[in-house]
């Protein structure tokens, strides 16, 4: 059985969020047509070790130019896991973020705070055979929007993930503990259930934490499961 | 002990330089891009393009699109997705930010009927800035209105919906192209799945 446990649409947003303005034209409105789960869904694309390069999952170094990136090292760590535990091996995992600053390399961020010559704010990792990743990077700036007066979206990480099907996609973002703009914030406002949305927040950890380095951060990703054979109930 | 799944969130519109920095030009290796099949791919090689449009009809510059596939054997790939453009890679993924028309333009082949199913088709996401959520969708296509009419997926979609699945051939001096156009709401809005 490839299939893959159905969805959990109380772990997620609705297509339409209102306080979210760009949902309103862009989201869907009539119903998903639901359909079992086949091949196509259970098989999804793999990736070698070697499409993660020695700095990918380094962006304090892998956007040198004549020097290092302004802000505060932070690292990285978590599992990838599934909705049993079970852990996620092999995964890609692609990140993206703002600089120090809260602006993007994007070419059409117009936000008026410096770029850094040495942050590129782009890498990736993949999780290893226990599901475990990691990656080091800037602590991302707070940055404005528009979606209404005085907006400003919390720091975070961008996130993009396959896991081992189709099914499993997950783009997302990382949050930060503490940050006052969340509860402001109409994208991780966007999941109405509050204990799923607080699992976007990732923890902040001592012993992660590199003496004179880094601060440690865990942020786990659980992705749907697969449906358990009779054997295993 | 049971975990609960972690949100989806946004793309937002600052993917490119992440997701798809050579398409876009920035200065990173890329995972996936409009390349599904490359020229030593075997079976009917085509073009896959179209347009988003959003609910007041305006074409959105700043989705991406990924697919999935099988191979003109109609096989999903197993093995890791290779990194060169030259065989078969079965994943593809397009911004709609660089094309003068900001469409999506895929090279592939024509997949096969993969075991499960009864007519070929392409699965396709669709993430923006404005979805929280991803879409799922499938391209069917034009010429196989037969083996369409066969397939349980696609006929368990109200019939006044199926054309928003079905991509038109065109048979053009570079080779065979079908255009799939994606609305995310209005009359014409494409079938999305609850996969
Ligand atoms: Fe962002």
């Amino acid at each position: 059985m490839t299939g893959f446990k159905p969805r959990d649409w109380n772990s997620h947003a609705p297509y339409i969020a209102p306080g979210y303005k760009s949902t309103l034209l862009r989201g869907p409105t009539k119903p998903l047509v639901a359909i079992k789960p086949g091949l196509s869904e259970g098989t999804g694309p793999v990736f070698a070790r070697a499409v993660v390069r020695d700095l990918d999952w380094d962006l304090t170094k892998n956007g040198c130019v004549n020097g290092a990136p302004i802000g505060e090292r932070i690292v990285v760590h978590g599992r990838v896991m599934d909705g049993d535990g079970r852990p996620v091996p092999n995964t890609v995992i692609e990140v993206w973020q703002a600089n120090a600053s809260g602006r993007y390399v994007h070419k059409v961020d117009q936000h008026n705070a410096p770029l850094d010559p040495n942050f590129r704010g782009s890498g990736r990792c993949m999780s290893d055979e226990n599901g475990n990743y990691v990656f080091y990077t800037i602590k991302p700036g707070a940055y404005p929007w528009g979606n209404h007066f005085n907006a400003w979206r919390p720091n975070h990480i961008h996130l993009s993930l396959f896991g081992p099907g189709f099914a499993t996609r997950l783009v997302t973002q990382m949050y930060f503990p503490g940050d006052p703009l969340l509860d402001l914030d109409p994208i991780f406002l966007g999941t109405p259930d509050e204990d799923a949305r607080n699992r976007l927040v990732a923890k902040f950890l001592i012993d992660k934490t590199e003496e004179g380095f880094a601060l440690g951060y865990q942020f786990d990703i659980v992705l749907r499961g697969r449906f358990a054979t009779p054997m295993e109930d | 002990m049971s975990y609960g799944e972690t949100p989806s969130q946004t793309v937002g519109p600052y993917f490119a330089y992440g997701l798809t920095p050579v398409q876009y030009g920035y200065d990173f290796t890329d995972l996936a891009n409009f390349v599904v099949a490359g020229p030593d791919a075997k079976g009917e090689h085509i073009r896959v393009m179209g347009q988003v449009f959003d609910g007041d009809g305006v074409l959105v510059s700043d989705a991406m699109i990924e697919i999935w596939q099988a191979d003109e054997a109609g096989q999903y790939s197993s093995e890791p997705v290779s990194m060169d453009n030259a065989g078969f890679r079965g994943l593809g993924r397009c911004g709609t930010g660089t094309d003068a028309d900001n469409r999506f333009v895929f090279h592939t082949v024509k997949p096969g009927v993969v075991a499960d199913a009864a007519a070929p088709f392409i699965n396709v996401t669709v993430f923006m800035r404005g979805m929280l959520t991803h879409a799922f969708t499938r391209l069917y296509f034009s010429d196989e209105s037969d083996a369409n009419g066969t397939c349980a997926v696609l006929q368990s979609v109200p019939a006044d919906r199926r054309d928003t699945l079905i991509a038109a051939r065109n048979d053009t001096p570079t080779g065979p192209e079908y255009r799939f156009d994606i609305y995310m709401q209005g009359d014409r809005e494409t079938v999305f799945f609850d996969v």
